[in-house]
């Protein structure tokens, strides 16, 4: 294949494609989801002594989050962390490792 | 030809209704050549990130070398730690996932044909190019220092043969000598380097060289998680650390292999083993193809990590200018996603969401003493900055608090080295 592609027409289609698949489109990797692998593991599924975060319950996740901002549960790195990230992070946060198998 | 994945029949659908806007540099998004320079913390995470978030992506890394060894970690192999064979990691994960490997040493880049000469011979031809090159030392930055002296002096900020010399000195340096590092202005590698080295070297010193002392010769003022270092230098290891900042006269300004002596304005100073390290910049593959600024570091736009020069490329790691965020493996792993993110969008027509970054650097003052710096990054109109909170551990700890940091640091290891090589 070595055809040239208008991009426009693309980013139609993809766009069309998208609006159809609403779950899929939730389940999208984002940069910031995608740096928590450096401690919690590929797809928060840690090898080492960080906790694994994959697969948890959304609810689970997003409680933890908001526990750590907050400072109500203790944790040597997270509260740190867990301050830059807003509520709309927290929820898409929640969403995205929720479903990581 | 090759057979068409549903998407791009889709797509091929899409162009026939007719919607037009010609951009003539890029292949077809199902069979786009995305070619990654150098396999360390960004260049092993952005192609092993490509792979993941488009399968159909066409990606190759080209690596100098065949074993890759960590600066991370590198420090705890000095203080007694860790072997070598602990922080070497091989490329088989990558190529099982997908990624073509060649080893090779790319010596040119020809951005108007987008293509990439070789040491091998044949060229590699790239829709979109990821650099990401590592350091370069600037040896002409310091009098006396240059790549032979280096052999005596040894700088050991590239981790590998000059992590082994560095330690045999160590190891054969008498009881009751002074160790003395060099320590270099900013930006350079990895910020609290310098200070987690001085720190796992005081360890070996206390455990088998007790009378021994360890002199930090500073061109900066101050540096990074300075009052946890010192904090912890001093309840762990008294006095046998002394730091002085360029003011104090900590600044070298000239450094003789012969004599062992290190110059500063303030006097000479000799030691037993020397570390000396030097300015840098940007690996040469990077400033050599026209992307760097003359202080030798490439600018980028922060949303992408796209080359401020050339589009199709993508600079990220230590190489890269990325405002607020140090130049540390975490930072290199981070700003490859945003960039493969970026680039698969770009492929698919599309753009990226607006990005955010992390960054932690662990540091080990001793064995069970971690400490660390945690940031979130975005992109404002003040450029890339931290975002609200984060900074580092608390002052005047308890021991278990730290003890839990040095744990986390090694879980730490693990996650990231296991997310760039699979
Ligand atoms: C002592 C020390 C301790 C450190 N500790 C930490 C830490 O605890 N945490 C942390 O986050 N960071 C740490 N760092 C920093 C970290 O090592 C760097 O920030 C990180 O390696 C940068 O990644 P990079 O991809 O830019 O470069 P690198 O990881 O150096 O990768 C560059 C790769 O490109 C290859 N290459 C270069 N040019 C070419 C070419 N022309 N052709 C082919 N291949 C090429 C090289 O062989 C190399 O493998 C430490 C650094 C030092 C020195
Ligand atoms: C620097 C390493 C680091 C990074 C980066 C990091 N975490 Fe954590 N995380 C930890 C550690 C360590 C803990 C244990 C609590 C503590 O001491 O901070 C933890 C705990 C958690 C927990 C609770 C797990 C449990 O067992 O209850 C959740 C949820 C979590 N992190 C989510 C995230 C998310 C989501 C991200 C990315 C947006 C992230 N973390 C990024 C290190 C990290």
């Amino acid at each position: 294949m070595t055809g040239r592609f208008p991009l426009a027409a693309m980013a139609i289609v993809i766009g069309a494609s998208m609006g159809s698949l609403p779950a899929a489109a939730q389940d999208k990797p984002f940069a910031l989801a995608l740096s928590c692998a450096a401690c919690h593991g590929t797809d928060g599924k840690s090898p080492g002594s960080i906790p694994t975060i994959g697969g948890r319950s959304a609810k689970e996740i997003k409680e933890s989050l908001i526990a750590f901002k907050s400072g109500t549960r203790p944790s040597t790195v997270m509260k740190r962390l867990a301050e830059g990230y807003t509520d709309q992070d927290i929820d898409a946060l929640a969403a995205y490792f929720s479903k990581r198998k | 030809m090759k057979t068409f994945s549903r998407r791009s029949f889709a797509l091929m659908a899409g162009a026939a209704a007719g919607t037009a806007l010609a951009r003539p540099n890029l292949a077809f998004g199902a069979s786009a050549r995305v070619v990654v320079v150098g396999g360390g913390f960004g260049g092993a995470t952005a192609a092993r990130y490509l792979k993941r978030l488009d399968k159909q992506l066409n990606v190759t890394l080209i690596e100098a070398n065949k074993q890759f060894v960590t600066c991370p970690f590198s420090n705890l192999v000095l203080g007694g730690l860790r072997t070598m064979d602990n922080i070497t990691h091989g490329y088989d994960g990558l190529a099982k996932g997908g990624v073509r490997v060649i080893h090779a040493t790319v010596q040119g880049i020809d951005p108007g044909a987008r293509r990439l000469s070789l040491s091998t011979g044949n060229p590699v031809l790239y829709d979109k190019l990821v650099l990401s090159p590592g350091i370069d030392l600037n040896y002409g930055g310091l009098p006396g220092y240059s790549q032979a002296a280096a052999e005596r002096l040894p700088h050991a900020w590239k981790a590998g043969p000059q992590t082994m010399l560095l330690k045999r000195q160590l190891e054969a340096m008498p009881d009751g000598g002074t160790f003395i590092m060099v320590c270099p202005d900013n930006p350079y590698r990895c910020p609290p380097g310098p200070y987690e080295r001085a720190s796992m070297i005081a360890h070996y010193f206390t455990t088998k060289k007790p009378k021994s002392k360890i002199m930090l010769l500073d061109a900066k003022e101050s540096f990074s998680k300075q009052g946890l270092f010192q904090e912890g230098w001093q309840a762990v290891y008294g006095r046998m650390i002394e730091w002085l900042p360029g003011k104090a006269g900590g600044k070298v300004t000239e450094v003789d292999a012969k004599s062992m002596t290190v110059k500063t304005e303030f006097g000479d100073h000799k030691g037993a083993v020397i570390n000396v390290i030097p300015p840098q910049t940007a690996g040469e593959v990077a400033r050599a193809a026209g992307f760097a600024t003359p202080a030798g570091w490439c600018a980028v736009d922060f949303t992408t990590f796209q080359s401020k020069v050339d589009p199709n490329v993508y600079i990220v790691g230590d190489a890269a200018i990325a405002g607020a965020m140090p130049k540390s493996g975490f930072s290199a792993n981070s700003q490859a996603k945003v960039a493969a993110l970026a680039i698969v969008a770009a492929l698919n027509g599309g753009k990226s969401e607006a990005p955010a970054f992390a960054n932690t650097c662990y540091s080990l003052i001793a064995p069970k003493y971690g400490i660390s710096v945690a940031n979130v990054y975005r992109v404002t109109d003040k450029g890339l900055v931290a975002a609200p909170g984060g900074g580092v551990s608390p002052s005047n700890a308890p021991a278990q608090v730290r003890s839990q940091e040095a744990t986390y640091a090694e879980g730490w290891y693990e996650s990231i080295t296991h997310d760039m090589f699979g």
